[in-house]
């Protein structure tokens, strides 16, 4: 009933481990998906090691996390170590992010990561929208349509899994970096990356708490974008490019809703600080219980709905 | 005070409604921020080794850990070594070993500090329970002082065996002698209690006495031991671990070990468990997340209760 395909990728059911979440340890990736996950992401890894931002880096708010993490990561070797077990270990496919500090890192990572036939990804996911590093790297690439496409265009040369570009909900125009995304040779868009970034101070210490000061914004305060993000994506690509909804995904409901938008595939994140590492399993149990009461039998008859007039 | 019953009201319409959303309504509400608190007052308990009080209630049991946020500077998780629910007390104890943690032991009474959690599984004790032995190495006998506060308190006869490289590294023999318990030490230099390691004294112990539950922390070596020394007593056993962490919530899996998180699953873990797990003992993650052997892990200073 819940089975979905990502062009040639088979999943059992549509939830996706979003990257950064439990995607240090390879061992962590592989639990979520016994847990359930219909895919895994890594956390992005690059071709340089990079410790992050020193703490505090995860906080919650009233309506949702923060995070500026920072883009930690081993140096590939070891990040190449992780996938192969992961790769020998997991029952659901395995997506690999990435980043870099331009075009030619990027194309480089996802040689080295796709390269040897026997730990390859199903999938490449290209983090051009991680909002927590600009002090280093300037303005996320997904904030502009050139960048994208020649970031795009560069991974997707190099690599021999399929490309994933991610994208960032911080853009006046989404459908116009979709578009260049996929002129760049995209096979799939992951909307979205996170909100903001914002800030939290905290009055007593009249200071930013978080250590980067800013972070993005994920959890539920941010599903409303993310749902507008899809269905936008979906009507500028007509629906021909397999869209990993992301953003505040929490329940079912949420999952059924963000693919009527267009999406194919649920990226869940923060939902697990919510509900716990059970939460792909809730999630896909609500969302068989809606369709098996509202008499859809595959999530086909779901998928882009909300665009029928 | 009518409006606060109507905005109280409200809440439960909002808890209502979460409850159909996900399993655990209040969660959707909870805020997890540091909470700035004054500190009440600094001990000493050894030259470099002082203990931090606040005055907030606090819900915490053994062996849960809060994340202390020095505004501006770092945050560190730091377990619970003392709580006094009648005086709404709790306290850390902190030790110097890098630049955090030498600014949090200058820190004075009036000194600002953030505090968010507790957080992370708990030792468990029950009131079956007739004796425990706790045995702690270094700092690792923070949790394990709260720990014996509260099985004293269930009328359960607390061990306390402490131990470290010198006399003057050993912590809680007075507040745990004054609070009952049978406090037994070892030094490798011999200048306090048993020369030698706290293995040593656990097994001439339980080649005379009788335990219900060891429980231990301190350096995993040491704990491998005891778990080891347990087992051939058939005796259940908890240990405490560390791990370099973020976000102390479960959701970064930088506390990885194995396929279980330290700040959630852990840091209390019964023996069976930690059987199961490869890592422990041989290696730990870094900052950048690359899985390293504990001898490197120790090189870089990320450990917050195992230096001795």
């Amino acid at each position: 009933m819940l089975g979905v395909s990502l062009k040639n990728i088979r999943l059992s059911n549509p939830t996706v481990l979003a990257s950064g979440i439990l995607g240090v340890a390879g061992e962590t990736l592989v639990r979520a998906a016994k847990n359930g996950a219909g895919a895994i992401t890594t956390k992005s890894i690059g071709i340089h090691p990079r410790e992050g931002h020193p703490n505090p880096c995860i906080l919650t708010h009233k309506h949702g996390l923060i995070n500026a993490v920072g883009l930690c990561h081993p140096a590939i070797e070891d990040s190449l170590k992780e996938i192969e077990y992961i790769l020998q270990n997991s029952p659901s496919p395995l997506i690999v992010s990435i980043h870099g500090k331009d075009a030619e890192e990027f194309a480089q990572a996802a040689r080295m990561i796709t390269q040897p036939a026997s730990v390859r990804p199903a999938a490449v996911e290209v983090n051009i929208s991680c909002p927590n590093v600009q002090d280093e790297f300037g303005k996320p690439f997904a904030s502009d349509p050139i960048l994208t496409k020649k970031i795009i265009s560069a991974v997707k040369n190099t690599s021999r899994a399929p490309v994933i570009a991610k994208l960032s909900p911080n853009v006046p125009n989404i459908k116009e970096i979709a578009r260049a995304a996929v002129n760049g040779g995209a096979d799939m868009i992951t909307a979205i990356n996170t909100l903001g970034p914002g800030m939290i101070i905290n009055l007593k210490a009249a200071k930013p708490i978080l250590s980067n000061k800013s972070g993005g914004i994920s959890g539920p305060c941010i599903k409303p974008i993310a749902v507008r993000c899809v269905y936008d994506i979906y009507e500028e690509t007509k629906g021909k490019i397999p869209i990993i909804g992301t953003g505040g995904i929490t329940t079912g409901e949420d999952a059924i809703e963000i693919i009527m938008a267009g999406a194919s595939a649920v990226g869940i994140g923060s939902g697990i600080y919510y509900r716990g590492i059970g939460i792909f399993k809730k999630v896909c149990r609500e969302m068989e219980g809606f369709m098996i009461k509202n008499g859809y039998r595959d999530l086909d008859e779901i998928r882009g709905i909300a665009h029928e007039k | 005070m009518k409006n606060d019953d109507a905005e109280a009201r409200a809440d439960e319409n909002i808890e209502e409604m979460m409850k159909h959303l996900v399993k655990d309504p209040l969660k959707l509400l909870a805020v997890e921020q540091p909470d700035v608190l004054k500190i009440h007052s600094v001990y000493q308990e050894n030259p470099g080794f002082n203990t931090i009080l606040f005055e907030k209630e606090i819900n915490a049991k053994p062996g849960q850990f809060v994340n202390v946020w020095i505004p501006g500077i770092d945050e560190k998780p730091i377990s619970i070594s003392f709580v006094d629910r009648e005086n709404r007390l709790f306290g850390i104890t902190v030790f110097e070993t890098g630049r955090c943690s030498r600014i949090l032991c200058s820190m004075k009474k009036g000194g600002m500090l953030g505090i968010r959690g507790p957080y992370g599984n708990p030792f468990t004790i029950s009131k079956k329970m007739k004796r425990i032995a706790l045995v702690g190495g270094g700092c690792g006998a923070a949790p394990l002082s709260f720990l014996a506060d509260c099985a004293i308190a269930e009328g359960i006869e607390v061990y306390f065996i402490v131990g470290a490289k010198t006399k003057d590294k050993l912590l809680y023999i007075d507040r745990m002698k004054k609070r009952g318990a049978y406090v037994l030490a070892a030094t490798e230099d011999g200048s306090m209690g048993a020369k030698g390691f706290t293995t040593d004294v656990l097994r001439q112990l339980l080649n005379t006495d009788k335990v219900d539950m060891i429980y231990a922390c301190g350096p995993e070596i040491m704990m491998q031991k005891v778990i080891g020394i347990a087992d051939e007593h058939n005796l259940p056993c908890q240990i405490s671990m560390e791990r370099y962490m973020k976000c102390g919530l479960g959701v970064c899996g930088q506390c990885a070990c194995d396929d279980r998180l330290v700040c959630k699953d852990g840091p209390a873990f019964e023996k069976e468990e930690v059987k199961t797990m490869g890592d422990f003992g041989k290696y730990a993650r870094l900052k950048t997340g690359k899985k390293v052997g504990l001898k490197e892990y120790y090189t870089h200073g990320l450990n917050k209760q195992t230096a001795q």
